[in-house]
């Protein structure tokens, strides 16, 4: 397992892995919402934990189609659901996600910070945003994982990817921004939605392996 | 170790490829599967290998013992794609395929010298050329130890050294009480194989 780690985080750091494609869009996304919204100060930093989630978000999935994917184009896939019976399908799917993660979705959890400044949060409101995203992310990777599972014999399957996980990773929205908000805005609670997106972690870090693992056993062909 | 296969049929797309396919392959035995175009090659390798859903009958290995209780985990599968990344070199490639399959058997260099690529393990794997990138995933089979090989055109894109070569490579499979199932149209230099035709009216 820990090869197959190493060698997804390899493939995501060569050429063309699209590590920095994440980063590069996360930037260009939060660089724009200042011109569309205007020079309000203190509504960019209203409005800044929700943009930085919803960037990330997208950013998120950006990548996605690519998980399952480019190992199906290769073959490397038939390998892995062939050796199903030495390392179940779902913990492969689990390893090819947490690499995914470390890869691709990582820096943007470190970039965010940086990007909060553009939206003139403070410190604290800058740091509990990097935080929930370091929490929450995993989350979104898992349902992607199960959604790119799906279309994965589909050759344009990236749109479709983000249609379909993209409903459902509206809890761990939620739940990440009032976290966020939670820190800075001084009724709203912190830990509870925190520990709730924590809870949505683990739970679809169960769930989201387990359902693409039966999506790729049944859509090899 | 004994592969045995049973009234197997096979469909794709809701047509039914073939039926009624049978076999049983002892340790040593080689069966060579040759048919026209679209008879049900391939489509019968990936159902032995448990990667497409059987139609009808069975596969099932006999005598696998604990470490290869079923025919998935007692083989190897060379399709038509070479299951490398580009932008990774051979040996990292093959280092890969060597840690996650288990059961080890030969080094990476050591196969790679068994192919007559050796010395070229950094390169990456996208340089090579279509037989070159052929006979890594052939060094594949040699990485990790698996009694079955599924070999799907297994000599596409070889020149007659490498066939040859590969021809070696099997007799010896075959000698240390492997079984060998291959799709192809090409001779393959086994001798003693049975044979299956696919295609013929049924």
């Amino acid at each position: 397992m820990w090869s197959l780690f190493l060698r997804d985080i390899r493939l995501s750091i060569r050429a063309g892995g699209g590590a920095l494609i994440g980063v590069i869009f996360f930037l260009a996304v939060i660089v724009t919402i200042p011109f569309g919204v205007g020079p309000d100060l203190n509504l960019l930093s209203r409005i800044g934990p929700a943009i930085l989630w919803i960037a990330a978000l997208l950013a998120c999935l950006l990548g996605l189609d690519r998980l399952f994917q480019a190992d199906r184009e290769d073959g490397s896939l038939d390998l892995l659901v062939l050796n199903g019976d030495r390392h179940m399908l779902a913990l492969t799917v689990l390893t090819k996600c947490l690499a995914h993660w470390t890869g691709s979705v990582l820096p943007l959890v470190v970039a965010a910070p940086l990007l909060g400044l553009f939206m003139n949060m403070e410190p604290l409101g800058i740091g509990a945003t990097a935080l929930t995203l370091l929490v929450g992310t995993p989350a979104i990777t898992f349902i992607g994982a199960a959604g790119a599972a799906v279309a994965v014999a589909l050759p344009r399957g990236g749109l479709l990817i983000s249609v379909l996980v993209l409903p459902l990773t509206i809890p761990v929205l939620i739940f990440g921004v009032s976290a966020s908000y939670g820190a800075v805005a001084d009724p709203a609670p912190f830990l509870q939605p925190f520990l709730i997106l924590a809870a949505l972690t683990l739970f679809l870090a169960v769930v989201g392996p387990l359902a693409a693992a039966l999506a790729l056993r049944h859509g090899t062909d | 170790m004994r592969l045995i296969a049973e009234n197997l049929g096979g469909e794709r797309g809701g047509e039914t490829v073939f039926s009624n396919i049978g076999f049983a392959l002892d340790q040593g035995e080689a069966l060579i599967v040759t048919g026209p175009n679209g008879s049900g090659k391939s489509t019968l390798l990936r159902i032995v290998a448990g990667l497409l859903p059987v139609a009808g009958g069975k596969v099932l290995v006999e005598g696998g013992g604990e470490v290869f209780p079923t025919v998935a985990s007692a083989s190897h599968y060379l399709g038509h794609l070479n299951a490398m990344k580009a932008a990774l070199s051979i040996e990292e490639n093959l280092g890969f395929w060597r840690a996650f399959q288990g059961e080890p058997a030969l080094s990476v260099d050591e196969a790679l010298e068994t192919v007559a690529l050796g010395g070229l393990g950094h390169l990456p794997f996208g340089y090579l050329s279509t037989g070159q990138r052929r006979r890594v995933s052939i060094a594949k089979l040699l990485v990790s130890r698996r009694p079955i090989w599924l070999l799907d055109e297994p000599t596409a894109g070889l020149d007659k050294a490498s066939e040859e070569r590969f021809a070696g490579l099997m007799r010896g499979h075959l000698e240390d009480g492997g079984i060998v199932v291959a799709a192809t149209h090409l001779p393959l230099g086994l001798e003693r194989a049975k044979a299956l035709g696919m295609g013929q009216v049924l």
